[in-house]
């Protein structure tokens, strides 16, 4: 199979999925909704105070942004796999890791992403400062498509499995540790006054782990749930 | 060559099948045929080399399937139970994407003349979800006008949900398919008469 046809086809992937979520508008603001409602919950149920509220922003910023990508994760191939789309995929000639490469990218642009453009808003909320809210950005920036990698390896293994949903977060959580101690700390370093470069490194490290890794292991569970 | 050696297929407890052998060679249409629950859909699944056999080879030119996985799904189309139709999509959407998915070329042209085969014609911008489960499932069939490069053809219930307009035009391809050296591989209840070089019959569930 030519590199042509191969680029043909990753493009296609990912663009008829980007398509679909656009017009199923609902679904991609329900995710939204849900960050912005949890990390508001936060300053309302603590109180006002200031110093608490910063101290915890970061850390509560991620967790909710963390939450909501993995409220978007049954969605990646649960559609798919219920129309028929997802064996049509396993049976075409090209490399599935790819595919399904091309498609966890799609879910991230069309969930992960507006994630990371609501966040400085929500940071407002923390009272973060300037460095402290850049540095959210590029956090959330190299961690949420981590967290879509990932979380993509449990979409695919609990497809066709009674209650996924429950099961994919028990699964998916606790391989989201490292990337939300990374991803908090480096906001919680600069707010504090230090350099984030470490964590931003390490979270850029676990981002090129996971989009080795993570392609390969999703597609083999693929195979597994087409069978 | 589609060549099927003393295949088993175990579905949780149950034993469908076991020890089945049987060629396909080019020209030839193979029906698989038998009741309810003798495992059509699981053999078909076997074929195409979604599910492993529990035991047995199947080979295609002599290769392994599972082997030489990549040559083989370049020479395959498969249409199974689901269509692979995307509800959010158009008609002419699904067949260019899945098609170019699939590997095969899929110019505006042919995408265009695949849908006015399968009378899609008025249909061809509309959103499948608005279309009936008869329309969805021509839209599933009109990959098969995309695919007539790829030598083996399998298809499992290919003519439920149709009317008798496309009942004709899905015989006429198979039958050109056919003639032209490939090979199909089909599961049915319906009584549809297609002309073959060679007709096989694989009978499951005696």
């Amino acid at each position: 199979m030519n590199s042509p046809r191969l680029m043909d086809a990753l493009w296609t992937v990912g663009t008829r999925d980007l398509l679909a979520a656009l017009r199923h508008r609902a679904d991609l603001l329900t995710t939204l909704v849900f960050f912005a409602i949890v990390a508001s919950l936060f300053p309302l149920g603590v109180g006002s105070d200031t110093a608490l509220l910063r101290l915890m922003g970061p850390g509560v910023v991620w967790v909710a942004a963390l939450l909501a990508s993995m409220l978007a994760l049954t969605r990646l191939f649960a559609s798919d796999y219920g129309d028929g789309t997802l064996e049509q995929l396993a049976l075409s000639p090209h490399p599935l890791t790819l595919l399904v490469l091309a498609k966890t990218g799609a879910h991230w642009l069309a969930s992960g992403l507006p994630l990371v453009i609501i966040a400085p808003l929500l940071g407002l909320q923390f009272d973060l400062n300037a460095d402290a809210q850049l540095v959210l950005l590029a956090s959330l920036l190299l961690g949420t498509p981590t967290l879509s990698l990932i979380g993509a390896v449990g979409a695919a293994l609990t497809l066709g499995v009674r209650g996924g949903g429950a099961l994919l977060s028990l699964l998916v959580l606790p391989l989201y540790v490292p990337v939300l101690i990374f991803g908090a700390g480096a906001v919680e370093a600069s707010a504090a006054g230090l350099d984030a470069g470490a964590h931003l490194s390490l979270l850029g490290a676990l981002l090129l782990v996971a989009l080795v890794f993570a392609p390969w292991a999703t597609a083999v569970s693929v195979r597994i749930a087409v069978e | 060559m589609l060549a099927i050696k003393n295949i088993e297929c175990v579905r949780g407890e149950r034993r469908l099948f076991s020890d089945l052998s049987f060629e396909a060679a080019s020209h030839t249409l193979l029906e698989v045929r038998g009741p309810n629950g003798s495992g059509k859909t699981s053999l078909l699944r076997n074929l195409c080399g979604l599910l492993p056999p529990a035991a047995g080879i199947i080979e295609w030119r002599g290769n392994n399937i599972h082997m030489f996985a990549d040559e083989y799904r370049s020479e395959l189309a498969f249409l199974g139970h689901l269509s692979g139709v995307k509800d959010e999509l158009t008609a002419s959407e699904n067949l260019r994407m899945s098609s170019v998915a699939a590997g095969l070329g899929a110019s505006p042209d042919q995408i265009h003349a695949a849908l006015v085969h399968f009378g899609l014609r008025d249909f061809r911008d509309s959103l499948c979800k608005a279309l009936s489960q008869g329309q969805r499932r021509r839209v599933a069939l009109a990959r098969l006008c995309l695919s007539a490069a790829r030598s083996l053809w399998i298809l499992d219930e290919p003519f439920t949900a149709l009317d008798a307009a496309a009942l004709v035009v899905i015989k006429d391809l198979l039958e050109s398919h056919l003639e032209t050296g490939g090979t199909v591989v089909l599961t049915t209840h319906q009584e549809v008469a297609i002309a073959a070089r060679v007709t096989r019959r694989v009978d499951l569930g005696q």
